[in-house]
């Protein structure tokens, strides 16, 4: 079986025709059309639940549309499943990779195949890749396990993997989410480059005003699953762009920045640990962090956050050096984080910091449900105080959910962070450690878990945030330090911070 | 959309989020028991016999008279510990199956401890066994928590090899060191003189004490599960051991205690089953008490108080086996395939829990 690894045959366009898309009695999508012409990078923008996912699952077939068509290359088409999409040389790239961690690239590429073969004559087949790779614009390292890849490099060979099934039009659902700003630059630069040269037209779903003005030729805006407006880039501004997606001029409120600067709460010194892939090890040779100040840790995801972050935890042993909290030493035990008033917001808190079975009223109760006020240890739960609690926390940090009763895996995203926010938050703080604490949400909730970070610091609390988005860190920051290859590798005041020179640091360049 | 459902949130939501998961819970488990007899129904057929006679017989020999509950309940008591050494752990998340090791062991140490204190008052007696036959049976299912907390071993797999072990380590020891030379045709310990042996309850019925032991084992579990701190917090970190880490709750402790909690359950069923049944150590207890124990407490979902009346079920069916044996012609062990295809629908039953549109709080609402 001789399958050519074959490079497009040229970009199609992708017109979306009045599509509607009901669910019951709730319109997701009304009435959109969106045209995607040949060659072109076009962006589509709007906050979560304004429809973009389902648009496009429309147009590559994981749902059907209540009423409207989809034009491909000119030709109305019926796309039944993604199999089908694929056949009409439709391609996604997901926010998430879909790669298979333990293969290497070289073996994911091929099972994506639909003729995958049953029996693989490598020599063959890898002539064939290396073929492929040569005629595009950028290459991954195809040998190793994809686990070992950096998140531009999957992010890159997730592209890779559509041109090489024969995509001709490219959906990126934010594509640049768990990317540095260069590797996301870089990544897009390649889209684009691939889009001048004919090879494909792209669909991008995207929250960073940024990037479309760099990369995109058209784009497009929708808001609670309408149109709001669309047009050629160059004739939009930031601000008109905003007012399509908000409906109105977000409202930015400076929070006063009170200078409370205290004593130092967290001090590391010399502090060790292997990585998760046993084979480096993270050093942080000195990080304080005072009272009413936050130190953000910036960082291409990979660079030991991850493993940082266990370490403040206990989850993670240390091989030498000492985490200390108010000049005692801390292991994170509970005892010594009730006493030292340390509280945590990891991220992907459904993942890392809730019971995803029990309900929302339990999850609010982690903190207390086994001490006393006086901090004495309890026995007998106390199911009164823990709906109580509950109550209070829901209605005072704003968490919508049917019932306290109701299993915490049945909120949004957004709430459950904002649930893990008021379960943290409440009762005295000292430490608040934060990881990437609004990867994946919705404006709203965005500014409403920022503000929160920051009124705790106003309070004095010392917060240590870990974030990989760069932006995060500047806007929430006293204090910056870059982590790379599981060191500090710079430290800079945020007022006075170079974006250029953190990017640099965070490449691992200097 | 989420803001959309919030604000029009039915004063019946709290209601239905509270008591859908419970009726979830008891309905789902009682379908599959339901569709497992339907499925075994078939298979009597192919045999030529009649399903309604087999049902029938089930509770003529199970439930029907004063002699036939004495029979169930006297079958009772293995199952309720041997259920709790199952439910205990899964409060976990840690499927432990090798309940049978820590009977055959905890039984041995009862009957080996029973004869060393012989002319001691019972009380100390019955103490002193009940307490060798629990520590046994715990450190038997404690080593399998501590394994998987220090070494990653799954619980298992490694439950049920050490119940291999045990069974064998049993035989060793009854036939060579233990062994009663006065025992010719069955290696068994030296019998247990009649002041240790666990008597019957003054009900009326033959049914021996350790029915209202294992009753009580079974509200002491609940209690501690769901009553307890302690039992909230193995919920977290059998829910999910991260972040129960994050919360610096003490997770190994609460692997390694819970399963050696079980394991004393399983042990106590050992130490009642040599006192009040056998009055000996000897190959009688490997009986699959600890193998239906699996059954009965994934049909209670493991819910402790729930194992109660799962268990006398099962008792029931087991006590049928020898009518049924001898009525319809049938091998002793149908009842083992009756159980082994129920307990297949069970878990097959497993996937449905969150996917039936029935028991979701929103289906309820928009018929509101």
């Amino acid at each position: 079986m001789s399958h050519e690894p074959a490079l497009s045959t040229g970009a199609i366009g992708v017109e979306a025709v009045s599509m509607t898309k009901r669910f019951g009695d709730f319109t997701a999508l009304d009435e959109v059309t969106l045209n995607v012409r040949p060659g072109t990078f076009h962006a589509l923008l709007g906050e979560n639940g304004a429809g973009k996912s389902t648009l496009v699952k429309c147009i590559m077939g994981f749902y059907h549309a209540t009423e409207g068509g989809l034009l491909v290359d000119g030709h109305e088409a019926f796309v039944r499943d993604p199999v089908d999409a694929q056949k009409l040389g439709l391609g996604m790239v997901y926010q998430h990779f879909t790669l298979v961690p333990a293969l290497t690239g070289a073996e994911n590429l091929l099972i994506s195949r639909a003729d995958a073969p049953g029996v693989i004559n490598w020599r063959a087949e890898n002539a064939r890749l290396e073929a492929f790779l040569d005629k595009m614009p950028f290459r991954v390292p195809l040998d190793r396990p994809t686990s070992r890849l950096a998140a531009g490099e999957k992010q890159k060979l997730e592209i890779l993997k559509q041109l090489y099934l024969g995509s001709r039009f490219l959906i990126l659902d934010e594509p640049t989410s768990v990317l540095t700003p260069a590797e996301a630059d870089e990544v897009l630069g390649h889209v684009r480059a691939l889009c001048e040269a004919g090879e494909i037209s792209v669909l991008m779903i995207t929250h960073k005003f940024r990037e479309v003005t760099q990369f995109a030729d058209d784009v497009s805006v929708l808001r609670r699953g309408k149109l709001t407006g669309s047009g050629p880039v160059s004739d939009l501004s930031h601000d008109d762009m905003a007012q399509m997606m908000m409906g109105h001029q977000p409202e930015r409120k400076e929070i006063n920045r009170t200078q409370t600067k205290g004593d130092t709460v967290l001090s590391l010194r010399g502090a060790r640990a292997s990585d998760r892939s046993g084979l480096k090890s993270i050093d942080i040779e000195a990080l304080d962090v005072a009272a009413g100040e936050i130190l953000g840790i910036a960082g291409v995801s990979g660079n030991g956050q991850t493993e940082l972050m266990e370490m403040l935890t206990g989850q993670r042993r240390l091989l030498g050096g000492e985490i200390r909290v108010k000049d005692q030493p801390y292991g994170a035990s509970r005892a010594e984080a009730t006493a030292l008033k340390v509280r945590y917001l990891p991220e992907e808190p459904l993942q890392n910091a809730c019971a995803s079975r029990m309900s929302v009223a339990e999850n609010l109760a982690f903190r207390l449900f086994d001490h006393g006020a006086d901090g004495r240890p309890k026995l007998w739960k106390n199911t009164r105080q823990i709906l109580d609690n509950a109550k209070a926390r829901i209605a005072e940090f704003n968490v919508k959910t049917t019932s306290p009763h109701s299993p915490i895996a049945a909120l949004s995203g957004g709430n459950v962070q904002r649930a893990v926010l008021a379960r943290e938050l409440t009762g005295d703080v000292d430490l608040l450690i934060v990881a990437n604490p609004c990867f994946g949400l919705d404006f709203a909730a965005v500014a409403a878990i920022r503000g929160r970070i920051l009124e705790a610091r106003n309070k004095g609390v010392a917060v240590l945030l870990i974030s990989e988005d760069l932006d995060e860190i500047l806007e929430l920051s006293d204090r910056i330090v870059v982590m790379s290859e599981g060191r500090i590798a710079f430290e800079t005041a945020a007022a006075t911070a170079d974006t250029a020179e953190i990017g640099t640091y965070m490449a691992g360049h200097a | 959309m989420s803001d959309t459902t919030a604000t029009q949130t039915p004063p019946m939501g709290a209601l239905l989020a509270r008591w859908l998961p419970r009726a979830e819970a008891l309905l789902i488990p009682l379908a599959a028991l339901l569709c497992g007899l339907a499925v075994f129904s078939l298979f009597l057929l192919t045999l030529g016999k009649s399903p309604i006679d087999f049902y029938a017989l089930i509770y003529k020999a199970g439930f029907s008279t004063a002699f036939s509950w004495q029979n169930t309940l006297s079958r009772v008591a293995p199952l309720l510990f041997a259920g709790l050494c199952v439910a205990l752990p899964a409060r976990l998340g840690l499927v432990v199956i090798g309940g049978e090791g820590a009977i055959v062991l905890g039984g041995l140490a009862a009957a080996v401890l029973g004869l060393a204190v012989v002319g001691a008052p019972p009380v100390i007696g019955f103490v002193v066994m009940a307490a060798g036959a629990a520590l046994m049976g715990g450190l038997w299912i404690g080593a399998v928590g501590w394994l998987r907390f220090k070494r990653g071993v799954n619980e298992t797999i490694a439950s049920l090899l050490m119940a291999y072990i045990a069974i064998a380590l049993m035989n060793h020891l009854v036939e060579g060191l233990f062994r009663d030379p006065q025992s010719l045709n069955k290696p068994s310990t030296a019998p247990l003189p009649e002041a240790l042996r666990v008597g019957d309850m003054p009900i009326g019925i033959d049914v021996h004490w350790g029915f209202a032991f294992g009753v009580l084992a079974c509200v002491i579990s609940w209690v501690l599960m769901d009553r307890t701190t302690i039992g909230f917090a193995a919920r977290i970190a059998g829910d999910n051991v991260r972040a129960a880490q994050v919360q610096g709750l003490p997770v190994g402790k609460l692997i390694i205690g819970f399963t050696a909690l079980g394991g004393a359950c399983a042990g106590l069923a050992g130490f009642f089953e040599v006192s009040a049944i056998h009055g000996s150590a000897n190959g009688s207890l490997i009986s699959g008490y600890g193998y239906t124990g699996i059954l009965v407490a994934f049909l209670a979902r493991h819910n402790p108080l729930a194992i109660i009346p799962v268990a006398t079920l099962l008792a029931g069916f087991e006590a049928s086996s020898g009518l049924i044996q001898r009525r319809m012609d049938l091998p002793d062990a149908t009842i083992l395939v009756m159980e082994g295809i129920v307990f297949v629908v069970l878990l097959l039953s497993e996937t449905l829990y969150g996917r039936l549109a029935i028991f979701n709080p929103t289906f309820w609402e928009k018929k509101a």
